[in-house]
């Protein structure tokens, strides 16, 4: 077998909160795959204990979280001490949603890497990925 | 700054003796993440995971391998979440490996298998891994295998491979699983699709799913006439009727998986079955020593291209390597 | 022909799509060959493509109903009778994230939900607050709540037999469309059948009981939101429709029993002439289905009723005052398509709460449409125009194809577990997504046409307080009602979900009892479990 120079960056995809708009988040999760990257879809309602879980059993590098219901305060920041009770603060997390100016500065931070708001051509979160794992695969 | 958990966020270094030391006792130590990590090297064929193994091997523990195939929709996740709870009410610990295609053009995936599997989520005795097929193309059993020893290891008693669609790779998952299982409905149109691909011949059990809509009981029927024609040596697969979704069905599965694996050591094909396996592998670790070898033999050879154009034919520089980079 | 003189005349070479916004192809031209034949087609008439009634908006105009939610039952009663008192006839409640998931305020999900997209409501006490003071048997309401919406229809006719007003007198809408949330906005609890029984036995209860509430509003919305085209929206709206018919026959009730009240809401969205060839062609498919496949007799049984929101989706965050025309041309597809009452959207929806003027805009649109536009004073317009008569029947043609295809599966539920909708969905989004990135669709603002600004998006801010307010009159809730009756009440539900009795008058003992939503629908998950759903991507 060939060894590939390229590792595969392997994405947990996750919607967190209550609401099951799921629109943005397969649109991301496709758009990524196109580029090459491995992503774990973890489906709807994801606690932020379960999206954790996941990035470890998975071996993920990055966790992509979408809300809508507006709760994105409470759970964006429970995934990262989450992940920090889990001693895996080396994961890196964004996320998606209707989310104000202010709320990103505070998000950002408390330790969550990007926010993506409406809009967003998925070049810029493919982009911003490629940027962040320069040698990763994707 | 975050402090990366082991040296591993972009740029790790895993032929560095200090990385493996520290991954191996994480792994000792009950770190799930470290299992996770190992398997992602077995998954990448890095070289570093042969000294891994190595190291483990007085940790050594077998797992028992079940393996799930079937075409879409029929509802093998569900089987396997009903089984994987079973086991669990059992407090037996279970792994899943679940594997979906990658693209054949990007080498992205999208792999959903562990949807299905939400309500073991936070239960640390459920281990839930996707696996995309990259690169796999014929190593996906050699990268199972090692993988399932990891498994077994770390205190995985029980390992279900799943696998997604028809083709190759579940013709891979039975050259790696103890008991086959080959999932059907009654819409047979998928089991003619089975026997394209040669899967009647792979299965340990059938199961029938969905054994509460229309056509069920004649389904069975053309299974068996089917069955018939393709008789198996001292084991007769049995056909089982689930209604995954309500959970019917599954304790008789489980069964049946518990009979192939007496029959299996009965026999002494457990035992026969490992040794094929072993050897297999040990041709497929050779074969992969060697390419890799003969790589870095190429690469370090400046000399090559001269000497290959001055023969013309590869054979004379081929044996040479094989002589002086692997034989040593 | 003209095709020799289009072909030799100057064409565009921008590369931008020439089809509709679903992919449907269009041409540059269509003449008097293009006009379907058929017997000529009139409003009020069979198969009601040109609108149910005989005198159009001229006998009545659609009505205005602007859909909002705001955090407690207090803070909503208080809005509600300030509406009431500037002379709003309908109320229109949304719920939270965690009232809509069937859950209590204090369960560990609903941690940063509650109150945050509408009300939160756990008992009959919570209902009691909202409609207090508002006498139920004057108004009407409409409730958007799916999973667990028998319990809050029970919660209702509680609190309206507190205050004297009989369950026959009560009018109104339950959104109730179980269906479209497994397709598209996924809030679902139970698997499919279990569902489906609910539903039926709130259609069976109230067509006896409550024979003026409206029980089901079979939506699109959600379906086009998620992504859909507008043929898909179309199809997999109308053949849940057939689905509810079909379940409701074999319950053994009668078609003209419950027909009537069945009731539709669908999307406006941006492409003008496909959405109004949308609204025709659904009255024409269902009408004739409902005549000819299920034996209807009644006219009321034929006649497809539908309710209309402006496509939330086609709303941009960027130069957000552009979403007040957008919106304008929606409204304008939806009231040239015959709607019988519409939702605007504001333009500062897409930021988040929208403000007092974003939100008086969004209805003034609506009169503007009504008083100035002129669209009201001619019944079905564009009725004859070549183009929106061809386009009326390809929309149908493509639609009866997804019920082909959806027979050929076995039906909604099977082709919803196979994933089939989902994907439909999945792929349309993606291939539209993949056309605004390429520049093959521009969006004014956001691919094209774009200014450097600054839109601050602010949304509503809960009172972190409210949460736990919440949880504590919860607390004193389960504290104060009698606890033998609510048990019983409880297990006699339980039993009742493992048999085949109807549900409700066992959903209504256990909300007089004061039963939490949360506890009703536990008990129900006892007995059919819950539902997740394949991974469609």
């Amino acid at each position: 077998m060939a060894s590939t120079a390229v590792r595969p960056v392997r994405i947990i995809v996750a919607k967190v909160g209550l609401d099951g708009h799921d629109r943005g988040v397969k649109v991301v999760a496709r758009a990524l795959r196109d580029a090459g990257y491995e992503v774990i879809y973890t489906g709807l309602r994801q606690t932020p204990e379960m999206v954790v879980d996941a990035a470890l059993q998975e071996d993920a590098q990055v966790i992509g979280l979408s809300i809508h219901s507006g709760a994105h305060m409470t759970l964006f920041p429970a995934v990262v001490a989450e992940l920090k009770r889990r001693k895996a603060t080396d994961i890196v997390v964004f996320g998606g949603g209707i989310i104000p100016d202010d709320d990103i500065a505070t998000l950002k931070k408390q330790g969550v890497a990007e926010i993506f708001t409406p809009g967003t051509p998925l070049q810029d979160i493919v982009g911003w990925l490629r940027k962040r794992f320069p040698d990763g695969g994707g | 700054m975050t402090t990366p958990y082991i040296g591993w966020a972009s740029d790790e270094d895993l032929s560095d003796k200090s990385n493996q030391k520290d991954l191996i006792e994480k792994f000792r130590s009950g770190d799930i993440r470290a299992l996770a990590r190992m398997i992602t090297l077995v998954e990448r064929r890095d070289p570093s995971i042969r000294q891994l193994e190595e190291s483990l091997r007085d940790a050594h523990k077998p797992a028992r391998v079940t393996g799930f195939t079937g075409a879409p929709g029929t509802g093998k996740s569900t089987i396997v979440d009903a089984v994987v709870a079973l086991l669990r009410k059992q407090d037996t610990p279970v792994a899943v490996l679940a594997t979906d295609p990658n693209s054949p053009f990007t080498g992205g995936a999208i792999l959903g298998d562990r949807i299905r599997m939400q309500r073991h989520a936070l239960d640390p005795k459920v281990f839930i891994r996707s696996m995309g097929a990259r690169g796999h193309l014929g190593g996906l059993s050699l990268a199972s295998r090692e993988a399932i020893r990891l498994l077994g290891s770390f205190g995985f008693a029980e390992v279900i491979l799943e696998t997604v669609g028809v083709g190759q790779s579940e013709l891979e998952v039975a050259a790696v699983a103890d008991t086959t299982v080959v999932v059907l409905t009654p819409n047979l149109g998928d089991s003619v699709q089975m026997i394209k691909a040669g899967i009647l011949e792979i299965a340990s059990i059938f199961v029938v799913n969905k054994a509460d809509i229309e056509g069920h009981a004649r389904a069975v029927t053309e299974l068996r006439s089917m069955l018939h024609l393709a008789p198996k040596g001292g084991w007769k697969p049995p056909i089982v009727a689930t209604v995954a979704v309500r959970g019917e069905g599954i304790d008789e599965l489980w069964e049946a998986v518990l009979a192939h694996r007496r029959h299996l050591e009965t026999t002494g094909l457990a035992e026969e079955q490992a040794a094929r396996r072993l050897r297999n592998e040990t041709a497929e670790v050779a074969a992969e020593l060697a390419r890799e070898r003969t790589r870095r033999a190429l690469e370090e050879d400046p000399g090559l291209s001269e000497r290959l154009l001055r023969d013309g034919t590869p054979y004379r520089t081929a044996e040479e390597i094989l002589r002086t980079r692997v034989d040593n | 022909m003209w095709q020799e003189d289009f072909e030799s005349a100057p064409a565009r070479d921008d590369g931008v799509e020439t089809s509709t916004i679903s992919g449907i192809p269009l041409q540059p031209l269509y003449t008097k060959e293009d006009l379907p034949r058929r017997e000529e087609e009139l409003p009020g008439r069979f198969p009601y493509t040109r609108g149910i009634h005989p005198s159009g908006y001229r006998g009545r105009l659609w009505t205005m109903r602007q859909f909002s939610g705001f955090a407690t039952a207090e803070e909503t009663n208080r809005r509600y009778k300030y509406l009431l008192a500037n002379g709003q006839t309908g109320l229109s409640v949304a719920f939270d994230m965690p009232t809509l998931m069937g859950q209590d305020s204090d369960a560990p999900t609903s941690r940063g939900e509650v109150g945050h997209c509408g009300v939160a409501i756990d008992s009959l006490a919570d209902m009691e607050t909202l409609f207090s003071g508002i006498p139920l048997g004057e108004i009407t309401t409409s409730m958007t709540i799916n999973s667990p919406a028998a319990i809050l229809l029970c919660m209702y006719i509680a609190v309206a037999e507190k205050q004297g007003v009989p369950a026959a007198a009560l009018g109104g809408t339950l959104q109730n469309d179980i269906l479209k949330e497994f397709i598209a906005q996924k809030e679902f609890i139970f698997p499919p059948a279990p569902s489906m029984r609910l539903v039926v036995d709130s259609i069976e209860y109230c067509a006896k009981e409550v024979p003026k509430w409206n029980t089901i509003s079979i939506s699109g919305y959600h379906i086009r939101e998620a992504g859909s085209t507008a043929v898909q929206e179309l199809a997999f709206t109308l053949a849940d429709g057939m689905a509810y018919v079909d379940a409701c026959l074999e319950r053994g009730m009668h078609i003209d029993d419950f027909a009537p009240r069945l009731s539709f809401f669908f999307d406006a969205h941006i492409d003008f002439f496909e959405e109004i060839a949308k609204f025709r062609a659904a009255r024409r498919i269902w009408a004739r289905y409902m005549r000819e496949r299920y034996g209807a007799q009644q006219e009321r049984s034929w006649k497809l009723r539908f309710h209309t929101q402006t496509a939330g989706v086609s709303l941009t965050a960027q130069q957000p005052e552009l979403n007040i025309a957008r919106t304008a041309i929606e409204a304008m597809a939806a009231v040239l398509g015959g709607t019988q009452s519409l939702h605007t959207n504001a333009m500062d929806e897409v930021l988040g709460l929208p403000t007092d003027k974003a939100a008086r805009i969004a209805l003034r649109t609506q009169q503007m449409l009504a008083y100035e536009s002129g669209a009201a004073n001619t019944i079905d317009p564009l009725g004859g125009s070549y183009f929106v008569e061809a386009l009326t029947d390809e929309v149908e043609r493509e639609a009866e194809a997804y019920f082909r295809r959806i027979d050929e599966i076995g039906g909604v539920i099977p082709a919803i577990e196979a994933g089939f909708f989902q994907k439909e969905i999945a792929d349309a989004a993606f291939r539209y997504q993949q056309e605004l990135e390429q520049k093959r669709r521009l969006m004014v603002g956001v691919n094209e046409f774009m200014v450097d600004e600054d839109v601050p998006i602010d949304i509503l801010r809960i009172d972190p307080r409210l949460e736990s307010q919440q949880a504590e009159r919860l607390r004193e809730v389960r504290r104060k009602r009698d606890q033998a009756r609510c048990t019983n009440a409880l297990n006699s539900l339980r039993k009742a979900a493992a048999g085949t009795d109807n549900l409700m008058p066992y959903i209504l003992e256990s909300v007089r009892a004061y039963a939490t939503e949360g506890e009703i629908m536990q008990s129900l998950i006892d007995v059919f479990g819950i539902y997740t759903e394949k991974a469609v991507v």
